[in-house]
């Protein structure tokens, strides 16, 4: 570890970029970009670990601990392993999944107010959802889609009405603001039809489609954690080799080319990679709010870099996907979706920034 | 522009230790500056001076946070804004038209302050904006949208549109910018005949001293928030006031086609 | 198109020009026709639904209320109340669309973003919760309290920041408000299930089930905001030149951004306390006006409120048609039409700057 040799006088900067060589392999890097990874990183599993033992059954820190090396008895082994970690486990992954998302897009589209909502994914998989809940059963449509699966009939919905998006959007090349903009424009008409379909339906299934579209934890199990540990499997390591391009990209395209990046290609990777992982967390757990949007905002703020960072935005999505959860558990009452915790922490947060730094308009 | 500014000529326009602020930041301190009828003044200065904030002040787009600017004598923050519009016309630096919008209707947006609920299209509106195109030479171009001009006929719609206003005092804050060098000779050449057949009372910020000394009567030379000196072209354009204000090291010499001061720059001086 | 200018009469070459109606003499004979197609569409209307009567039938039952039989009943009592009702809520959101973007001189701003949409959601929603309302009618109140409320919040939070209010901070404080309103509609909506049961039906936008109290209601807010507008209209021409030239040619700013923001406003409350949201209509709108009628918008805000009515009520004659013997709401029908609508004109070239 050495400091990049000053050309001029070593001038205090306020970010010192320091390089890291390991035989060929050389990188620069700022300290709070591994240092905010790192401590979101033993937050969560704080986190993690005491929300294993709250809830309606309170265990032990030490029960916990017991339970987990193999220990315990069969209730405390049911609750935390059947129970709560799976569960955390699904909030853990769509959070990292959430936040990545988010930072990809809202680099992209080089606006902090973009969020994968805006791309059609959770338009889309409402539909898909609301579909399923309102319609299964009582049409042969409804039944061929119940027959799909609620969170599979999500994500077909989520990735059809993002590739609907992308197509349109799609005139020799992608241009950021105008993918946001028929983003909207679909996800309105999605709103009006998932709106029009809790018409059709009994008090009862719209209750449960109205839960849904929140976003919610409950319930969920190994079944949901599995195919999004897979699928985060794959699209992390493609969004965190993405990192270098997205910093060029951030730039304009022309510049960008000029720094030898094949822009279409890196874009249309961008987007494909950050709808499949809100897809894939949509489907998971619903649209939960906020989280894409807010959390790279957050994480550039502590990073202090000039692009939400990948890897802090992740853990950051995780860490406050988890708190939420606990609260919603344990705090308020009926099983609380977890979206609700995260909407009114995130709304806030979110007038809060507006009314501060009018300045930071531009990412 | 032989006319030199005489001091029986009543003054116009008046800082009066004028301060400029935004938010904690001063950027103007405490200003002095008269601008006497039929006067043509060109504010110079570096980058980050506060011409352009100066020149918003005197057009009542800034308020100051001490000292006044006074129009014909009387605060101009205390006059009605209209009022202040049948007097002072001001042009900003880039002006945006919606699209769409044609040369003439542009123009005829600039007779507003001489309508009214009841009178909103007089007949003497019609003429002032007829003469102001063709003396622009807009007319062949009144029907084409604005969008669709070239910078230096976009900027004469926009200057033809000041003319139909009908002030005697125009501010224009950097009326060049973006325009290659025969459009920014072809805009200043416009603005010196506003001053010169129209009797217009002109003050310009500009960037490019020698344009400034070839068409001003009087150079303002500023730094940092200071008026440091006003005069003639001849009077401020020397080698030592470029040291001081743009850290330029120059020769000075006789402008070979108006005898105008012409800067001829050597390096910077740090 | 220089040549057509030097053989044109001086007075006719002042005519402000850009959309195809070229001439204040064309664009009066346009407002004309399109005011004829707004009766047009109004009596489909009345005559158009679940049932259809005849026009002579409809004649009738509108001159004389002691013509007996159905058709008079149903003509006086639900379609012409329901027609009205479109007639204002199309003639506010067109309205109050092209002043929204004239004064953010932005192509896609959209009335409900100032928190009008979100205020009344979120108070309809209480009012449901709270005290039991489950009207149409009843909401009406409650919901323009909340729209009024909404964009006050909208304001204050929007000019709170470095520079105060200015259009973009004000549509940044309005989108951010009503991710919060609506989080906490859905949070009630989940607790309650009755809420949601009366909610549903009313955040989809229609003009069925009002009765004819509610357009009484609504009407003096509306024109109200209507006198308001055209008041506005001079000054938005000027605005749109930025506002500096504005100031410069004798605008007082924050007057003419205040009567633009309380017509808005009131406009945008009337219609959303009569009907629930309905989207996409002061957002296209303005659009299919500025392509007649070119920037001017003392031309542009009453082509566009026109065309509002004749958007709004074909959308709820179609919603009437395509379902029997139900009905597709017409916040529906607008929003599956508007989003390609909306689509085309993101796709063009480029966006209209204003």
């Amino acid at each position: 570890m050495t400091a990049v040799a000053p050309t001029r006088a070593p001038a205090a900067r306020p970010h010192p970029r320091r390089t890291l060589r390991i035989g060929g392999f050389s990188t620069t890097y700022r300290r709070r970009q591994v240092a905010v990874p790192l401590l979101a990183l033993l937050v969560l599993v704080l986190a993690a670990a005491v929300s294993l033992g709250r809830g309606d059954y309170p265990i032990g820190v030490l029960d916990v601990l017991r339970v987990l090396v193999g220990a315990g008895d069969d209730t405390q082994r049911f609750i935390v392993l059947e129970l709560r970690a799976p569960r955390i486990a699904v909030a853990v992954l769509v959070g990292v999944a959430l936040g990545v998302s988010g930072a990809l897009i809202q680099t992209f589209a080089r606006n902090p107010l973009a969020s994968p909502d805006i791309l059609g994914v959770t338009g889309g998989a409402a539909i898909g959802a609301v579909a399923v809940i309102v319609l299964g059963g009582t049409t042969t449509a409804g039944e061929l889609l119940g027959g799909l699966g609620l969170p599979t009939a999500a994500l077909a919905g989520g990735l059809l009405m993002a590739l609907l998006v992308f197509g349109l959007a799609w005139r020799q090349g992608l241009d950021g603001y105008r993918l946001v903009l028929i983003g909207i424009g679909l996800s309105a008409m999605a709103q009006a039809v998932v709106r029009y379909l809790l018409t059709r339906s009994t008090i009862q299934d719209a209750a449960v489609a109205n839960v849904w579209i929140t976003g919610s934890l409950n319930g969920r199990g190994w079944d949901q954690a599995l195919p999004l540990a897979v699928a985060l499997l794959v699209l992390l390591p493609v969004s965190l080799a993405l990192g270098r391009v997205l910093g060029a990209l951030q730039f304009g395209d022309d510049t960008a080319r000029g720094l030898g990046v094949r822009v279409p290609l890196a874009q249309a990777v961008t987007v494909v990679v950050a709808v499949a992982l809100a897809a894939v967390a949509v489907s998971a757990a619903g649209p939960i709010a906020f989280v894409a949007l807010v959390v790279p905002q957050i994480a550039v703020r502590l990073t202090g870099g000039a692009r939400p960072p990948l890897l802090a935005a992740g853990l950051l999505g995780a860490l406050l996907l988890v708190a939420s959860d606990l609260v919603a558990r344990t705090v308020l009452p009926d099983s609380f979706p977890v979206g609700v915790v995260t909407a009114v922490v995130g709304a806030p947060y979110l007038l809060w920034l507006l009314v501060r730094g009018r300045r930071r308009s531009t990412l | 522009m032989t006319a030199l500014e005489t001091s029986t000529a009543a003054v116009r326009l008046a800082a009066d230790g004028v301060r400029l602020a935004y938010g904690d930041h001063v950027v103007v301190h405490d200003l002095d500056l008269q601008l006497t009828d039929g006067s043509f003044t060109a504010i110079v200065g570096p980058n980050g001076c506060g011409k352009s904030t100066l020149l918003r002040a005197l057009g009542r787009l800034l308020r100051p946070t001490a000292g006044t600017v006074l129009l014909d004598g009387r605060a101009i923050t205390s006059t009605p804004t209209k009022e202040v519009a049948k007097v002072l016309g001001l042009l900003p630096q880039t002006p945006l038209a919606p699209e769409g919008l044609t040369v003439a209707d542009l123009v005829a947006r600039g007779r507003h302050p001489h309508q009214s609920w009841l009178r909103q299209w007089s007949s003497d509106d019609e003429a002032v904006v007829t003469e102001a195109l063709s003396w622009t030479d807009m007319a062949e171009l009144a029907d084409s949208p604005v969008d669709a001009l070239s910078g230096g006929q976009r900027q004469r719609a926009w200057i033809s549109m000041a003319l139909a206003q009908g002030t005697d005092l125009l501010l224009l804050d950097e009326p060049t910018t973006y325009l290659d060098l025969a459009h920014q000779v072809d805009v200043l050449e416009l603005v010196g005949r506003l001053h010169t057949e129209r009797g217009r009372t002109v003050v310009v910020v500009l960037h490019d001293l020698n344009l400034a000394a070839r068409y001003a009567q009087r150079l303002v030379a500023m730094k940092d928030g200071v008026l440091v000196a006003s005069g003639t072209p001849e009077e401020v354009l020397t080698e030592q006031l470029l040291a001081e204000v743009f850290e330029l090291e120059a020769r000075v010499v006789p402008d070979p086609v108006t005898g105008t001061p012409m800067v001829v720059p050597v390096r910077r001086l740090r | 198109m220089a040549q057509r200018t030097a053989t044109r009469p001086p007075a006719e070459a002042r005519a402000p020009r850009g959309g195809l109606l070229h001439g204040a003499a064309a664009r009066t004979v346009g407002l004309w026709l399109l005011l004829a197609l707004t009766v047009t569409v109004c009596a489909l209307s009345i005559a158009v639904g679940t049932r259809s009567i005849g026009l002579g039938t409809v004649w009738h039952a509108l001159l004389d209320a002691s013509t007996p039989g159905d058709e008079t009943v149903i003509v006086r009592q639900l379609r012409v109340p329901r027609t009205l009702l479109g007639l204002l809520a199309g003639l506010s959101l067109g309205v109050a669309g092209a002043l929204m973007q004239g004064h953010t001189r932005n192509p896609l701003g959209d009335p409900g973003l100032l928190g009008v949409t979100a205020g009344a959601s979120f108070a309809v929603v209480l009012s449901i919760w709270l005290f039991g309302v489950s009207t149409a009618s009843g909401y009406i109140w409650s919901a323009f309290a909340g729209a009024l409320l909404g964009s006050v919040a909208v304001y204050l939070i929007g000019s709170s920041g470095r520079g105060g209010a200015t259009p973009v901070s004000l549509a940044l404080a309005g989108s951010s408000l009503s991710f919060l309103l609506y989080a906490l509609v859905q949070a009630i909506t989940i607790r309650e299930t009755t809420a949601l049961d009366a909610f549903r039906f009313w955040v989809v936008g229609a003009l069925a089930g009002r009765d004819a109290d509610v357009v009484v209601q609504i009407a003096p807010f509306v024109v109200l905001g209507l006198v308001l507008a055209m008041v506005n209209t001079p000054a938005l021409n000027l605005l749109g030149l930025g506002e500096d030239v504005a100031r410069g040619l004798g605008t007082r700013i924050w007057l003419a951004r205040g009567t633009g923001l309380l017509a808005i406003t009131l406009l945008t409350g009337a219609a959303t306390a009569g009907c629930g949201p309905i989207a996409f209509v002061g957002l296209v709108v303005p659009h299919v006006a500025r392509a007649l009628t070119g920037p001017d918008h003392r031309w542009l805000v009453p082509y566009s409120g026109l065309i509002g009515v004749v958007l709004l009520l074909l959308a709820d004659v179609l919603g009437r048609v395509v379902a029997r013997p139900g009905e597709l709401q017409v916040g529906i029908v607008l929003a599956v039409v508007g989003a390609p609508f909306f689509i085309v004109l993101v796709r063009r070239r480029k966006l209209a700057t204003l």
